[in-house]
C-alpha cells in the first residue's frame, strides 16, 4: 500500500517563491531602518525610538518637494540634505548630547516624546489622511519560469542591499569608516588615536538620516505617506536589529530579512490576521536563548 | 525649619486635594464628572505601572494589555449574567498570573530589550483581542456593559459610579502605600537601584522582578474593569501599544518612584487631551515635544521640582558654610 504523501506541485512552489521574493523586499526596507539604528547604537549609545518617524518625516519632506514642481529626485536630493540637518545634525545637537550623561533610559523616553511630537506635528500641519507618493519603479511584471516578480519587489530589494552592502563598505574599507568603528568600539582609545570623536559620531547621526531618506523613498509607495506609518516600522527595525544582533552591523541585514521573509510567509500559510505577532515570535524566541542576538558578540555586565 | 515647612505645606495640599476630589466632582455636569472618573481609573493603571517601573526599575511598555485584560474579563462576567464583584477580584488575578508570566523575561533580559518583549506582549494581547471575534466581538468591541451595583443600590449614574471609582483608587493606594512601607517596598527599589548588590544582600530578584510585575498588573486589570463599566463598550483600541506608551510616559511625566507621580502624569496624559480634544494633533505634538524638554530639564519628573530645588539650597547652603568657615580659618591664621 503507497501511503499518501504529501504532494509538494509547482505551483506550491511557485507560491513560495514568489511569497519569498516580496518578503526580501520587505525585509531589506526593515533591515535599512535596523541598519541606522545599529549604527547610532553602536556610536554613541542611543536606542531611537522615532526611527520610523525618521523615515516618516523625509517621505512628507519629498512631497513638500513635489507639490512645489519639483521632479522626485531634486525633491529627494533636497530631502537628503534636510533629513542631515535635521534627523541627524539637530537631533544630535538638541537630544542626545544633552541627554547623553544620563545614561540609556531618558534617551528613550525622549525619543518616545519625538516620536509623539513628530507623528503629530505632520497630522496638524500636513494631513492626516495617507498621501499617494509617485513610484520609483515601472508597474512591469517579470516572469521567470513559473514565478511572477514585480519590477518594484526586484528593484526595492537590490537597491536598498546595495545601500546596506555599500555602507558596510564604507565603515570596513575607507579610513572615515574604520575611523568611525574605533570610535564605536571604544571611544577613550580612539580618542587617544587623534581621531575626531564628535565629528565620527555626527558622521554617524548623518548616515542614519540618509538611510532612513533612502527607506522613505523605497517604502512609501507601497505603505502611502501617512503620518503614522513610521509606529510598524520602527517596532520592526528594532526586532530586526536584535534579532540579528545588536553589536554587528551585518546582523542589521540578516535580521530584516529574517523578518520580512517570515512575515510574509506566515501571513499566507499561518495566518494574516497574526502577521504582525511573527517578528514578535521570533524576536522572543532569539532573545530567550541567544539574548545578544544571531551575529552578536556577549556583552560583560558591569557591577 | 523651612523643610518642616514644606512638609506641612504638602500635608496641607495633600488634605485640600482629597476635600475637593469628594466635593468638586458634586458641583460638575456629567461630562465634568465622567473626565474625573476617567482621570482616577488612569492614575490607578498609572499606580501599578509606578510600581513596576518606578520603584521595581522594570521598563514595562506592555501595561495596556492588563488594562484590556480587565476590561474583557469583567465585561464577558457581566454579560454572562454574573456580577461585577465577582468579575473584578478575577480580573485583577487574571492580571497577577499574567503579569507573572510577563516578568519572566525580564529574568532573562533588561532595560531596552525588556521593554521591547514587554511591547511585543503588548501587541500579541490586542491581535487576539481585535481577531477573536467570538470572544470579544473583534473590532465591533461589546456594546451596553452594564453599571454594577452595591448592596443592591445602584451606580448608574455618574456620579455615583465616580464615588465608585474614587473609593475603590483610595483603598487601592493605601494598600500600594503599604506594600511600599513593607520591607517589600524596599526589596523593590533595591532591586531598581541596584540587583546584583540586592542580590548579593539575599534577596531574591527573581521573585521580586516578578512580583513587582504581577502587583503592577493587578492594579492595571482593577483599572480596566473600572474603565469598561464608565464607558460601557469595549473595543480593543485603547488597548493598544500606543496606550501602553502613554501610560508609560505619564509614570516618567509625573515622576517614577514619586508615590502622587501617577496623579500628575494622568491629568497631563488623559485629562489635558480630552479636554483639548478639538486640537488633539497640536495637544499631542506639544506633549511629545514636553516629554523631550522634560527629560532635559528635569529627567526625575515634575514632582522632582521640590527636591532639585531643596538639593540646590542644601548645596548653597554648605557652600556658604565652607566659605565661612574658610575665612575663619583664615583671619584666625592671620592673627596667629
Amino acid at each position: 500500500m503507497i501511503s499518501q504523501l504529501p504532494i509538494t506541485t509547482t505551483a506550491d512552489m511557485t507560491e513560495f517563491f514568489q511569497l519569498l521574493l516580496s518578503g526580501m523586499a520587505t525585509g531589506s526596507i526593515y533591515a535599512l531602518a535596523a541598519l541606522g539604528f545599529t549604527l547610532l547604537w553602536q556610536a554613541s549609545g542611543t536606542i531611537n525610538f522615532a526611527q520610523g518617524e525618521f523615515v516618516m518625516l523625509p517621505a512628507f519632506m519629498m512631497l513638500i518637494g513635489m507639490n512645489h514642481g519639483l521632479n522626485l529626485a531634486m525633491s529627494f536630493a533636497l530631502s537628503c540634505l534636510m533629513s542631515i540637518l535635521v534627523l541627524g545634525w539637530a537631533f544630535k545637537r538638541g537630544l542626545v548630547d544633552p541627554l547623553f550623561k544620563f545614561g540609556m533610559m531618558p534617551i528613550v523616553v525622549a525619543t518616545i516624546g519625538l516620536s509623539i511630537a513628530m507623528r503629530n506635528g505632520v497630522r496638524g500641519g500636513y494631513s492626516s489622511s495617507p498621501q499617494p507618493f509617485p513610484n520609483l519603479f515601472p508597474d512591469t511584471l517579470f516572469h521567470i519560469g513559473e514565478v511572477t516578480v514585480s519590477a518594484t519587489d526586484i528593484g526595492t530589494f537590490v537597491l536598498a542591499l546595495l545601500l546596506v552592502l555599500v555602507t558596510q563598505m564604507f565603515l570596513s574599507k575607507t579610513i572615515t569608516g574604520r575611523a568611525m568603528q574605533a570610535v564605536a568600539q571604544n571611544t577613550e582609545s580612539a580618542s587617544v588615536l587623534g581621531i575626531d570623536v564628535p565629528k565620527m559620531i555626527f558622521y554617524t547621526f548623518a548616515i542614519n538620516a540618509l538611510l532612513a531618506c533612502a527607506a522613505a523613498l523605497l517604502v512609501t509607495p507601497t505603505y502611502l505617506a501617512k503620518f503614522d506609518m513610521g509606529a510598524s516600522l520602527g517596532t520592526k527595525a528594532f526586532f530586526a536589529a536584535i534579532i540579528g544582533g545588536f553589536n554587528n552591523t551585518r546582523g542589521a541585514l540578516l535580521g530584516g530579512l529574517i523578518v520580512g521573509v517570515s512575515e510574509n510567509l506566515a501571513s499566507s500559510y499561518v495566518s494574516a490576521e497574526y502577521k504582525d505577532a511573527v517578528a514578535l515570535i521570533v524576536f522572543m524566541i532569539v532573545i530567550l536563548f541567544k539574548p545578544q542576538g544571531l551575529l552578536g558578540t556577549k556583552e560583560e555586565r558591569k557591577v | 525649619m523651612s523643610n518642616n515647612f514644606l512638609n506641612r505645606l504638602y500635608q496641607i495640599s495633600l488634605l485640600v486635594g482629597l476635600v475637593l476630589l469628594f466635593v468638586l466632582p458634586g458641583q460638575m455636569k456629567s461630562h465634568g464628572i465622567y473626565l474625573f472618573t476617567y482621570w482616577l481609573i488612569y492614575v490607578l493603571a498609572a499606580m501599578g505601572l509606578n510600581l513596576t517601573v518606578g520603584y521595581a526599575g522594570q521598563k514595562s511598555l506592555g501595561h495596556a494589555a492588563f488594562l484590556g485584560i480587565g476590561a474583557y474579563t469583567v465585561t464577558l462576567f457581566m454579560k454572562a449574567g454574573l456580577s461585577f464583584w465577582l468579575g473584578l477580584p478575577v480580573a485583577a488575578l487574571i492580571c497577577f498570573f499574567m503579569g507573572l508570566v510577563l516578568g519572566f523575561p525580564a529574568l532573562r533580559v533588561q532595560a531596552i530589550y525588556l521593554a521591547f518583549a514587554t511591547l511585543g506582549f503588548n501587541t500579541a494581547i490586542w491581535l487576539v483581542m481585535r481577531n477573536e471575534e467570538w470572544l470579544t466581538g473583534g473590532t465591533f468591541g461589546i456594546n451596553n456593559v452594564p453599571r454594577p451595583e452595591l448592596f443592591g443600590y445602584s451606580l448608574s449614574g455618574n456620579l455615583n459610579y465616580y464615588y465608585l471609582v474614587l473609593g475603590i483608587t483610595i483603598i487601592m493606594s493605601l494598600l500600594l502605600l503599604g506594600i511600599l512601607r513593607s520591607p517589600w517596598g524596599k526589596a523593590f527599589t533595591a532591586l531598581r537601584d541596584n540587583p546584583i548588590r540586592a542580590e548579593s544582600l539575599g534577596i531574591d530578584i527573581k521573585g521580586y522582578t516578578l512580583l513587582s510585575f504581577a502587583i503592577g498588573a493587578a492594579y492595571a486589570g482593577v483599572a480596566g474593569a473600572l474603565l469598561a463599566c464608565l464607558v460601557q463598550f469595549v473595543d480593543p483600541a485603547p488597548f493598544n501599544v500606543e496606550n501602553s506608551i502613554m501610560m508609560y510616559l505619564m509614570v516618567v511625566v509625573g515622576g517614577p518612584g514619586y508615590f502622587l507621580g501617577p496623579l500628575l502624569g494622568a491629568a497631563v496624559g488623559v485629562i489635558l487631551p480630552e479636554w483639548l480634544r478639538f486640537a488633539q494633533a497640536w495637544y499631542l505634538f506639544i506633549f511629545g515635544t514636553m516629554v523631550v524638554l522634560l527629560m532635559i530639564w528635569l529627567p526625575d519628573g515634575l514632582l522632582s521640582l521640590p527636591d532639585l530645588i531643596r538639593d540646590k539650597k542644601r548645596a548653597k547652603l554648605a557652600a556658604e558654610q565652607r566659605l565661612n568657615a574658610s575665612t575663619k580659618v583664615q583671619a584666625q591664621e592671620n592673627k596667629a
